[in-house]
Parts: structure tokens; C-alpha cells; sequence
């Protein structure tokens, strides 16, 4: 019997790129309104468990269930309507630059049979000002800075209400105060909408803002997964050095001895 | 031989997958009209002048070689029959699938290459039915119509060479036109255009959606497109020219 509370369930995940192997029997879950950071160093497979998720990529082996649904049961009809409870914010934004912001917006709320232009109006209006950018409905992406693009990707996303956001590098590319920006914005609307999130970044500080339970990714695996406190303290000297910000040993990365993949600590409380 | 296989097969796949959405989809009448503006009206102009020029150098170029038998009066019987059989739509094919074709794969391989069609998926939108099959069948309903266009364009352009050369005048020139053509000859012509455009329209969809994320892959894409196109709509031509002779 599947748990309700359980929106996203990853068992014994593999996948490669030819001969490089991202994910080596991962497995995660993710209870219904839980805000989780993955964290990691670049090309640790953070992205990719993002999109094995949302079904962008398939898995080469294991299992990935959205709401008790095994994804790869589904047809494309049907996960497109479980795609509709979720969001993703791609790392690019992904804004479609042959249209205009108001349309950017509106474009998935049509698509799935929203037809009354008022209300739409007043949906994107309101998203708009929830990212503080009002007033930019008739500007192209091309007019809008790196930081506004990222805005306006996350007011898309919210557009549709999903009960389950991924965030791919949400602050990736910005200056320290976009950062900072988006991070308090991803929290606010966080604490607004009670959604469930998963983060998927290396910048620390809006880990901390926006996420109560860390997963660290290596090595194809869930290599430490709790609170962050509890990551600081990991028995993994990887792990501890990430988030210090210091080089690990060169022997140890990725194999210390005490690497048991899955959980090291109890999972954080939000 | 197997990657070609494996090509022909992918494809085979993507162009069953796009007949497959006409049903699912509720309607694309609006994203329709879009495409058939941008990929027929706008390619007017560059096709029609060209006809026109091929027009000119056909004349140009017959004229004189039936002077030596003395046969200049079936300049018209050539220009009509070479225009309306081949050179219409093959040539109105190539120019589209330069024109049109490279369009369609760079736009949708640059849609992948920036996760715009990632964009489309994670919002439960399948981008098959959203863009490549307003495109395709935009590219299959406009194609004969370009063709008819520039036979009419290229043959008139001839004329105008013939007057202006030998004086033949329009009525002649027509009749002669006509005499060269029968009723399946200006099938065979529209057909050809709908069936080179449904091709142009899967293989270019087809090549963008299919590209390497880089932006390498995007030129890459567009190059296939282009020469994929060139090919199957010379094949194609081949087949469907046996056939209607064989028809008629």
C-alpha cells in the first residue's frame, strides 16, 4: 500500500550517458509538503535526477513514482496530467522568447483549458507582482535582464498552482543580491502556497533559506540526506567539505569508508 | 548502413507519431493559419522570382535549339509541359526546403537546444502535437499552392521572353501551353506539391526535434534538414512521376 504522504519515490535509479554513469541505485522520497535541497559538486547528476523525475529523461534501470504512480506505467496522456501537478524552474528559465511575458505565462493555463481571458489577466497580474515584476506583461524575454528572466520563469511556474516545484539552480548565473532575491522569493512563496519543493543548487545560502532537509549527491548516490546541521556534522569528509568550502582529500572523495549509500542522519524537519 | 536504418526508423516512428496527434489533438485551426502565413505567404516572393528567372532562361535556352530544326512556335509546348510536370514543383520544393524547412528544424532544434521543449513536457504539453504538426500540415497545404503559383509565374515569364524576342503573341502562346497538358498532368503537379511538402514539413520537424543540445547541433540540424529534403523530394519525384505515367 503506497504512503498518501509520499509525493515522490525513487527506487534503485540507474542511469548513464554512454560510458558515464550519473545515478548508481538511487533512492529518494519526498513527503508531501517537505522543501528539499539537493546539493552536490557540478556534474554529480543533480539536473538529471530532476528531469529522470518530471520524465524529461528515462531511467536506465529502477523506478520513479509521482503520487503512488509508477511513471513508467504511464502513458503520455497520463503523465502529462500528472506533469500538470508539478513545475519544474529550469536552470536557462526556458521562458519561450517567441512570446511575450503575459503569454509566457498564460500559455500553460490555456493549454490546459483555461479560457476565461479575465480571470488569466488577473492569474498572471498577481504571479507577476508575487516575483515583483509588475507591469512587464508586453516585454519580450530578450528585454528582460538574467535575473528578471529567472523571475518571471518562477511566475510561470506558479501560474499553474503545482503542489510539487522543482527548482533547477534557481540562482545560478545571478550576482549575490539576485540571489539573494530569488532565495527569499522561492521561500516566501514557499510559506504562501505550502507547496512541496525540491532545490536542486550548490549555493548555499539559499539552500539554508529555502530548504529544511539536505540530500547530498555523489557518486551516483544519496551519499547524506537530513537536516543542515546534521550535514555539517557528516561522518563523510566529502560531505563536510562541500559545505565548508574546502578540498576534500583526493582518496577519500566519493569513497570514504564510511559511504553508505542512503540515509546517514534522521530526515530534517520543516 | 545501421545508423541510416536507425535513422529511417526514428523517423518512420516520428511521422506515425504526428498522424497519430490529428486525432488526439482538439484543434490547431489558429496555430494552423500562423504557419500557413509564415511558411506559404512568406515564401512567395523568393519562389515566384525565381520561377519567373527559370521562366526566362528556359525560353532563352529552347528557342534556339529549336531554331536549328525550325521548330521556335513549340517553345510555348516546352515551357508548359517542362513547368507544369517538373520544374514547378521540384523547383518550388527546393526553394521551400531551403526556405522553409531550414526555418522549421533551426527554430525547433534552437527550442531544444534552450530546454523550451523541455519547458513544454514539464508543463504536460506535448510539443509534437503543439508544434510540429501545425507545421507539417502547414507545409503540406501550402506547397501545391506555391507550385500552381509558380508555374503560372514561370510560364508568364516565358512568355514575356518569347514576345519580346519573337513576337509570339499571348494567344498562340497559350494554346500552346495548353496543348501539352492534360487534366492528370496539373493532378500529378498538385499532388507532387502536397506530398513534397508533407515530406519537407516531417523531415525539418523531425531534424529539430531530434538535434544535439549545442549550438553546433543547431547547424547541424538545419544542414540535415536541408539535404534530407532535397533528396527524398528527388526520389519522391522519381516515384511519383512512374506512377502518374503509368495513370495516364
Amino acid at each position: 500500500m503506497n504512503d498518501p504522504n509520499i509525493l515522490v519515490e525513487v527506487k534503485g535509479l540507474r542511469k548513464s550517458f554512454g560510458p558515464l554513469t550519473v545515478m548508481d541505485d538511487l533512492d529518494f522520497s519526498l513527503f508531501k509538503g517537505e522543501n528539499v535541497a539537493i546539493l552536490g559538486q557540478s556534474g554529480s547528476g543533480k539536473s538529471v535526477l530532476l528531469k529522470v523525475i518530471i520524465g524529461l529523461l528515462e531511467p536506465d534501470e529502477g523506478e520513479v513514482s509521482l503520487w503512488g504512480r509508477r511513471i513508467s506505467e504511464l502513458d503520455d496522456g497520463e503523465l502529462n496530467k500528472v506533469r500538470r501537478k508539478m513545475g519544474m524552474v529550469f536552470q536557462s528559465g526556458a521562458l519561450f522568447d517567441s512570446m511575450t511575458v503575459f503569454e509566457n505565462l498564460a500559455f500553460p493555463l490555456v493549454e490546459h483549458g483555461f479560457d476565461d481571458e479575465d480571470a488569466l489577466r488577473e492569474v498572471v497580474k498577481k504571479r507577476l507582482e508575487w516575483v515583483s515584476l509588475p507591469g512587464v506583461e508586453d516585454k519580450y524575454p530578450s528585454e528582460l535582464s538574467g535575473g528578471m528572466r529567472k523571475r518571471v520563469a518562477l511566475a510561470r511556474t506558479l501560474a499553474a498552482d503545482p503542489e510539487l516545484i522543482l527548482y533547477d539552480e534557481p540562482t545560478t548565473g545571478l550576482d549575490p543580491l539576485n540571489s539573494r532575491k530569488i532565495s527569499s522569493m522561492i521561500h516566501e512563496i514557499d510559506k504562501r502556497v505550502k507547496s512541496t519543493s525540491i532545490v536542486v543548487t550548490h549555493d548555499l545560502d539559499c539552500a539554508r533559506k529555502v530548504a529544511g532537509r539536505w540530500c547530498y549527491l555523489s557518486g551516483g548516490k544519496i551519499l547524506a540526506d537530513g537536516t543542515p546541521d546534521e550535514l555539517f556534522e557528516s561522518p563523510h569528509e566529502e560531505v563536510r567539505s562541500f559545505l565548508r568550502g574546502v578540498a576534500p582529500s583526493t582518496e577519500n572523495q566519493g569513497r570514504d569508508s564510511r559511504d553508505v549509500p542512503g540515509k546517514t542522519t534522521s530526515r530534517g524537519a520543516e | 548502413m545501421k545508423p541510416f536504418l536507425i535513422s529511417v526508423g526514428d523517423f518512420g516512428i516520428f511521422s506515425g507519431g504526428v498522424f497519430k496527434r490529428i486525432a488526439v489533438r482538439k484543434t490547431f485551426s489558429g496555430e494552423l493559419l500562423r504557419q500557413m502565413y509564415r511558411v506559404g505567404v512568406n515564401s512567395l516572393s523568393v519562389v515566384d522570382l525565381c520561377a519567373f528567372f527559370i521562366g526566362l532562361v528556359l525560353v532563352l535556352q529552347t528557342s534556339s535549339l529549336l531554331a536549328r530544326f525550325g521548330a521556335e512556335g513549340q517553345v510555348a509546348t516546352i515551357v508548359g509541359a517542362a513547368f507544369v510536370r517538373e520544374i514547378g514543383p521540384v523547383f518550388a520544393a527546393i526553394m521551400f526546403a531551403g526556405r522553409v524547412g531550414t526555418g522549421v528544424a533551426a527554430e525547433i532544434s534552437s527550442m531544444v537546444v534552450t530546454e523550451q521543449v523541455d519547458a513544454y513536457r514539464a508543463f504536460g504539453i506535448d510539443p509534437i502535437s503543439k508544434l510540429a504538426l501545425p507545421r507539417v500540415f502547414a507545409t503540406a497545404l501550402m506547397l501545391p499552392a506555391l507550385t500552381a503559383i509558380s508555374c503560372l509565374v514561370g510560364i508568364s515569364g516565358g512568355f514575356l521572353l518569347a514576345y519580346a524576342e519573337s513576337g509570339v503573341p499571348a494567344p498562340v502562346y497559350i494554346a500552346k501551353c495548353l496543348d501539352a497538358l492534360t487534366p492528370i498532368d496539373i493532378v500529378a503537379s498538385l499532388t507532387k506539391g502536397a506530398v513534397f511538402g508533407l515530406l519537407i514539413g516531417l523531415i525539418s520537424t523531425y531534424c529539430g526535434f531530434n538535434t544535439a543540445r549545442t549550438t553546433e547541433g543547431v547547424g547541424e540540424s538545419t544542414t540535415r534538414s536541408m539535404v534530407s529534403s532535397v533528396l527524398i523530394v528527388l526520389v519522391a519525384d522519381l516515384i511519383l512521376t512512374k506512377f502518374f505515367m503509368l495513370l495516364s
